[in-house]
């Protein structure tokens, strides 16, 4: 049978799928091809999912060498959630990014663009699906790699620039996330992270472990871009074709929460990293930092790529708010917040991009008075906008929802305040698309432009409705989310 | 669960997006139509839940009744019928149907079960209500429709803090009684007195209403105000705390109203004042206390209406807002002249109009307690009320000095209107045993004993001379007076601006002290990074400045 060797499968699909891709030349093939692989692993990690939902983990040794000398891909609640996540926006995406990449992406250079896109996916489920701690580092490189030239991709000269920048952020921080598993692995010999954990709890000599923390703290900031590490991630979601930026706003930051998670809870353990050291505080006053500050930036940008790139620094804080509880309300709000919050943002991008097709940009003297021309896709952006702000019967007011719960029963009446309060922010500049696009005269170049295409139309339409049914019914992210956390929670205290 | 009920208030909702796609008679048949189908609709909700829906881990109440809230919802439907009929000949083609979804939303209130649905139409109003205002189309008006949401969404959310932990403490969503024994509890009712107009941010009632348009203040005043005394009547009867702020309200009304020159604002500052009684008699908290404050929101929804409907049709015939620029229009407009007075009337509370029926119980119940400075505050505000809005408003518009403006009353629906709100004033105050029938708590109260008439009128008769000796000081000028929300539109605006200059200065700043700082390993590295980086927004080199101090931050912090 096959189903036991889903978690490789997960991976290896995509990853093998790039090189032929390559090897065909061919644009439309290689997209054919994507579709196919990433469908075929929304199959799979469904599938996962299911097996480790009644509490188990799966652990599938490469080549049949056992862990821990061996390669170990290691499932649990935690992770299937996220090979979801992450499966789901990839066969979403990949679904939208034909017109969109036809029109953005030179005719001879869209198959390398596919090739590019498999290996990212192949990287980020890699990222998620692997209990290898060096493993991880190999996938992240993967990742971080083509993602590079993804962005560069772009229609822009500036994407050059931007992904270069990210090119030299990306490397510091991978090389950091590599020197502190290099401290750990010279003081526990070993690089499988459920026995480092284990190994961990026996060694005496603190001072390398807490290096090793702080590297790698410091290094996956850096890959979600938690302010003020984040300033890599405007330019970059810019300047990237639209499809790009959808894909990697949904998933490439999430995926770095987990590694975050990961470290936290299953190799350091909660309590030497949250109780010991006041790393849930530095945490806390980042977020805080990040919801407000990189709020009020957006309000003030010129360009709604831009605009909502800073506000997805902003949403990236209230997840880290919600792990910095460190319990289960708390986690549960983090970790809901990013299933919530990369169907918004993917959402909002591919809208984005079905403006960007038709006019060529996305600035705000260019979009006056698109909603006359591109209703639909100009709704589906205020509907998207109004999950940022938080509105209920959105997926955004049940996360804010459960964040504030996780404030008030850590006793922080101010922090849940804060949190209510920062998404005035997110109303201002919600609001300024409402009033650019629907209460401006529209430019006579506007008038004569037409709505997007369906096929781009469906799929972020798909998640704009997944917006919405996620916020009536909260009952699979949010069940979905606690068990995670509970499970997470569960790793050594 | 007993029949399958309609909520009127989505009923009004989907009538409002109807409204949008029809023209002409359609139109105008709908928007008299769906207000009438909702207060068929109000009489049908059944005591207890009758909608529920699951939310999260919580069983939401969309429907359920009472007689308060039956009340509340019955006058905002006719409010709604009202000011459809009013507003029939509005050209803004966006006015009613955001009217008609803002009056929805709060019968939405008024009926909500839970503090979840609460919240949900809680905000739909602000959102409905900020679109009434904005389709005045003047520019003022939009900036006063941004500056009116902005203060209704901190509401909002502070509200929505209060709630949430609400549920963290009690973990319950029902909307019942509540006292003000947790932190959670005060930012409920924070976000419940924002609406009502409470200090410190009344100010964003007066600002706001006069921007509309002639026929959106008439929707305005009924609506956010009086949904704020419902919730407050429901969830925090007895707080001691809201007679202090109601009385401050009512006199803050008052003072502002005297010195106030624009007609509409001056009814805007009355609606503060007016609300102030209300949330004194909520404050009292007895039983007849209370009753006095839903039948004061009852009479006082259809007043303020006739009062600024008859103002609208003023500014509608005339263009004019301004006393100063007003006078004399009795002659030419006797039909809005003569429901004016009818109106300021019954603001004042004189016997046989609507308001002496109802604010009378919110003052016995006063005398009732014994809380005698209560009761003289209330008087002397009542004397107040006539001076500022009882004479004043009708004296400056339709007598005084002669403007030489001769205006026709407007058009036979806004005449209608006025007509029929000014009738329910007379009939309620000649008859008004069917209104005690709906109140929420039996009533023992005769307004009409000798005692009663004979002060209220002594009361008036002497406002009334105080007014006309002290003309002179009465008699506006063009001035502008300086209110709460200059704070925020003058200063609060730069210093927004300016801290977020600030901070990007002291990012700037600390970033330079930091590269002065690291010496000669630091400047070695941004001589790497920072050459590169240079032309481009930021330069890579601060970036990887940046990664540093995080790293050796968090190294110092965990090594300590």
């Amino acid at each position: 049978m096959i189903t036991p060797h889903f978690p490789i499968l997960q991976v290896v699909l995509p990853l093998i799928a790039a090189p032929v891709m390559v090897l065909a030349r061919r644009g439309t093939l290689a997209w054919l091809l994507a579709v196919a692989v990433s469908w075929a692993g929304l199959y799979i990690s469904l599938a996962l999912l299911a097996q480790v939902a009644d509490g188990g983990v799966i652990s599938y040794a490469i080549g049949n060498w056992p862990p821990p000398w061996g390669i170990e891909y290691r499932i649990d609640r935690v992770n299937a959630f996220l090979l979801v996540l992450v499966s789901l926006i990839a066969a979403v995406v990949v679904v939208y990014s034909r017109a969109s990449i036809g029109a953005e992406v030179p005719r001879e250079q869209q198959y390398l663009f596919y090739a590019m896109y498999a290996l990212c996916l192949a990287g980020l489920l890699g990222i998620a699906a692997t209990g290898d701690a060096f493993n991880l580092f190999v996938f992240l490189e993967i990742s971080s790699l083509s993602t590079y030239v993804l962005i560069a991709m772009g229609r822009d000269r500036r994407a050059l620039m931007a992904s270069y920048q990210y090119l030299i952020m990306g490397t510091i921080g991978a090389t950091f996330y590599v020197i502190g598993v290099g401290l750990l692995y010279l003081m526990t010999g070993t690089l499988n992270m459920a026995d480092m954990a284990a190994r961990l709890q026996d060694v005496t000599e603190v001072r390398p472990v807490l290096a090793a923390l702080a590297f790698i703290t410091v290094g996956v900031c850096l890959k979600l871009a938690l302010f003020p590490l984040h300033v890599w991630l405007p330019n970059a979601y810019a300047y990237a074709p639209s499809a790009v930026t959808a894909f990697l706003a949904a998933t490439a930051t999430k995926v770095s929460v987990y590694v975050l998670l990961r470290f936290y809870f299953s190799v350091f353990g909660a309590s030497a990293v949250f109780a010991a050291l006041p790393m849930g505080k530095i945490l806390l006053l980042l977020s805080l930092a990040a919801m407000f500050i990189a709020s009020a930036i957006a309000i003030f940008q010129a360009d709604l790529k831009r605009l909502f790139a800073y506000s997805s620094v902003a949403q990236i804080g209230y997840i880290t708010l919600g792990i910095s509880f460190d319990s289960v309300t708390g986690l549960t709000a983090g970790i809901v917040h990013l299933f919530n919050h990369a169907l918004t943002k993917g959402a909002l991008f591919m809208l984005l991009g079905c403006i960007a097709l038709r006019l060529g940009g996305v600035r705000f003297d260019n979009i006056r008075g698109i909603a006359r021309v591109m209703p639909v896709t100009s709704f589906g952006i205020v509907l998207g906008g109004l999950s940022l702000i938080g509105v209920p019967a959105t997926v955004g007011f049940v996360s804010k929802w459960y964040l504030v719960l996780a404030a008030l029963e850590s006793g922080q009446w101010w922090i849940a305040l804060a949190i209510v309060l920062s998404s005035l922010l997110a109303v201002i500049y919600v609001w300024r698309f409402v009033e650019a696009a629907y209460f401006r005269e529209p430019d006579p170049g506007i008038v004569k432009l037409k709505e997007a295409p369906l096929e781009m139309l469906v799929p972020a339409w798909l998640m704009i409705a997944g917006c919405i049914y996620f916020g009536l019914d909260a009952s699979l992210t949010v069940d979905g989310a606690s068990q995670a956390a509970a499970t997470l929670l569960q790793g050594i205290r | 669960m007993t029949s399958v009920v309609l909520h009127p208030g989505m009923v009004l909702i989907a009538g409002a997006l109807l409204l949008v796609a029809l023209r002409g008679t359609a139109r105008a048949a709908a928007s008299l139509i769906v207000p009438a189908v909702a207060l068929y609709l109000v009489w049908q909700v059944p005591d207890g839940v009758a909608w529920s829906a699951p939310f999260l881990d919580y069983q939401l109440a969309l429907i359920s009744g009472d007689r308060l809230s039956r009340l509340f919802a019955a006058i905002f439907a006719v409010m709604a019928f009202g000011g459809a009929l009013f507003a029939l000949n509005q050209k803004n083609p966006l006015e009613l149907p955001a009217a008609l979804i803002y009056a929805g939303a709060a019968i939405g209130v008024t009926l909500a079960g839970d503090l979840i649905t609460l919240f949900v139409f809680w905000e739909l109003m602000a959102i409905g209500s900020t679109l009434v205002i904005w389709s005045a189309g003047k520019g003022s008006a939009y900036r006063a429709s941004l500056r009116y949401l902005m203060i209704h969404l901190l509401g909002g959310v502070i509200l929505m803090a209060g709630i949430a932990g609400h549920v963290a403490e009690f973990g319950s969503i029902a909307f019942q009684r509540m006292t003000l024994d947790s932190p959670a509890h005060w930012l409920i009712l924070a976000g419940f007195l924002i609406n009502a107009g409470a200090p410190p941010l009344s100010a964003w009632l007066p600002d706001a209403y006069p921007e509309a348009s002639w026929s959106g203040t008439v929707f305005l005043s009924a609506f956010t105000t009086k949904t704020a005394v419902y919730v407050l009547l429901r969830g925090f009867p007895g707080t001691e705390l809201l007679i202090y702020i109601g009385l401050f309200m009512a006199f803050y009304g008052i003072v502002y109203a005297l010195l106030e020159n624009d007609m509409r604002r001056i009814l805007a500052y009355s609606i503060v004042n007016q609300v102030g009684f209300m949330v004194t008699g909520v404050g009292i908290g007895t039983e007849m206390a209370l009753n006095g404050a839903a039948a004061h929101a009852f009479t006082h929804i259809i007043y303020k209406a006739l009062l600024l409907m008859s103002a609208g049709s003023v500014l509608l015939m005339t263009g004019k807002r301004k006393c100063t620029d007003l006078g004399g229009l009795f002659q030419s407009m006797p039909v809005t002249a003569i429901c004016g007075i009818v109106g300021a009337l019954a603001i004042s509370s004189f016997p046989l109009t609507s308001g002496f029926i109802s604010k009378s119980m919110i003052s016995q119940s006063a005398a009732d307690e014994h809380l005698f400075y209560v009761w003289l505050m209330l008087a002397a505000a009542s004397a107040g009320v006539f001076l500022h809005a009882g004479i004043k408003f009708p004296w400056f518009v339709f007598f005084q000095r002669d403007s030489g403006l001769r205006p026709p009353d407007p058009p036979r629906n806004m005449q209608l209107a006025m007509l029929l709100f000014a009738a329910l004033c007379i009939v309620l105050g000649v008859y008004p045993a069917p209104l005690y029938e709906l109140l929420p708590y039996a009533v023992h109260y005769e307004p009409y004993t000798g005692a009663h008439v004979v002060t209220q009128l002594q009361l008036l008769l002497f406002s009334g001379l105080a007014f006309f000796v002290m003309l002179n000081y009465l008699r506006r000028t063009l001035t502008i007076t300086l209110d709460v929300d200059w704070l925020y539109r003058e200063p609060g605006r730069k210093l927004a601006r300016e801290s977020v200059a600030g901070l990007s200065r002291a990012g700037h700043k600390l970033e330079a002290g930091v590269r002065s700082q690291a010496g000669l390993w630091g400047g070695w590295i941004l001589q790497q990074f920072g050459a590169m980086g240079a032309g481009s927004p930021w330069p890579t080199g601060s970036m990887a400045l940046w990664v540093m101090v995080l790293l050796l931050a968090y190294l110092l912090l965990y090594y300590i």
